[in-house]
């Protein structure tokens, strides 16, 4: 198993989380996925690259220098999202259980590893 | 107008091939049916990819459904294609203007203003872009004069973009006119970490400055046009329901964002030693303030 393989392993493991991926920034396609649970991972990682290259644009403009963590919050989940170098994000989609603390921690390791 | 689009329509399906769909998108975004026309514009732009009009066509429905980005983008392309492109030029020339570059704007409105000598809107938009690029004058003796939009005439009435017009309180925070400086009022951050615009990108209230105290909001605003319908669409089609929030942790700061209504959009900024839940506490606060406001200036 590949040190990305075990990492997104590592943070699907964590409670409520329903799946996580690795996806190319620059065009929104999977690179790699962990158990991801009656979502499309494809949608996943557009949805997320998309998301994260906006906010990223307003971030630098607004001074705030690059995202380190993305967080969007739904009534019902949760997608987080870390870049890890210029070219790949991390990402999870948790349900409203998932513990979102121990889940950013996880994907700011994994992409520490995987930068 | 319905005879027109019956009848282009009816045109386009015997020859899809044809140029026909420049004219149905356009007339379909004049009519404000901006998804049939981006339909229309999108299919006809991806068989004539090298077509500069029907990348300033997709450009001009985009700007108007709040996409900035794709819009800039499109227009951008239309350059490439075509350097003297003057609904590109004109496009651009506004988009600038809305991200604070003056320079920018201007250069793009003059070129287009070269090909459009007769076009007197656009000559009224670059005096006015040139008349922002100049030192502010003395505060007008009269709170309600601030009232007045800096939008360009031009652009703003051909509709490249929802003109601010129809937002008569989107002013600069700094002037401190009544209803803006009550938005936040009494919350940390008013003036420089709290900004609440429309979905179209533009500044409602609140303010924006960088490390070095520039403002930075309108150029911030521009880039987070239509964010809420990304964040809304994301959450819908991965199941996470209706989207609540929008946290980013940055390298120099942390930010904040939520929908105070279904058609705004307030940014919170605080240092990065503001722990991101704090922060979401905080923008709710702010939230509440700016729900109050717009209920009061609607």
């Amino acid at each position: 198993m590949s040190g990305a393989e075990h990492a997104l392993r590592r943070i699907s493991a964590v409670r409520g989380v329903r799946g996580a991926m690795l996806v190319s920034a620059p065009d929104g396609l999977v690179v790699s996925e962990s158990s991801m649970e009656d979502v499309d991972g494809r949608a996943i990682a557009a949805l997320a690259a998309s998301l994260a290259g906006r906010l990223r644009r307003a971030a630098g403009g607004a001074g705030l220098g690059r995202p380190t963590v993305i967080q969007l919050r739904g009534e019902t989940g949760t997608l987080l999202a870390v870049p890890a170098g210029e070219e790949l994000l991390v990402v999870a989609v948790g349900d409203r259980e998932t513990n979102l603390g121990l889940a950013r921690l996880e994907l700011l390791e994994a992409a520490r590893g995987i930068a | 107008m319905n005879d027109d689009v019956r009848t282009l329509t009816a045109e386009l399906a015997r020859d899809p091939g044809s140029l026909v769909f420049l004219d149905l998108a356009e007339v379909l975004r004049r009519r404000g049916q901006l998804d049939a026309a981006l339909t229309v514009a999108a299919s006809g732009l991806a068989r004539y990819p090298a077509l500069a009009d029907a990348h300033a066509l997709h450009a001009r429905i985009l700007a108007e459904r709040g996409d900035g980005d794709g819009a800039f983008d499109g227009w951008m392309n239309a350059l490439q294609l075509e350097p003297s492109h003057q609904a590109a030029h004109r496009g651009l020339g506004f988009l600038y203007y809305r991200a604070g570059d003056l320079g920018r704007a201007l250069r793009h409105l003059e070129f287009a203003a070269q090909a459009a000598p007769e076009d007197a809107g656009l000559r009224a938009a670059i005096e006015r872009v040139r008349a922002a690029a100049v030192p502010a004058p003395e505060p007008p003796a009269h709170p309600g004069d601030e009232a007045v939009s800096p939008e360009p005439a031009a652009p703003a009435e051909r509709g490249v973009l929802p003109t601010s017009r129809a937002i008569p309180f989107a002013i600069d925070a700094e002037s401190g006119t009544s209803s803006d400086s009550e938005l936040f009022a009494g919350l940390d951050g008013a003036r420089d970490g709290l900004l609440l615009l429309d979905q179209h990108g533009l500044r409602l209230g609140g303010a924006l400055r960088d490390e070095d105290g520039a403002d930075v909001s309108d150029a911030v605003a521009a880039h987070l046009a239509g964010v809420s319908r990304e964040a809304a669409r994301a959450a819908r089609l991965l199941g996470l329901g209706a989207w609540q929030s929008l946290g980013i942790e940055c390298e120099y700061g942390n930010a904040h964002l939520v929908a105070p209504t279904a058609d705004t959009v307030l940014l919170t900024v605080r240092d990065v030693a503001v722990p991101a839940g704090r922060l979401g506490l905080v923008a709710e606060r702010a939230a509440q303030a700016a729900r109050r406001w717009l209920e009061r200036v609607a």
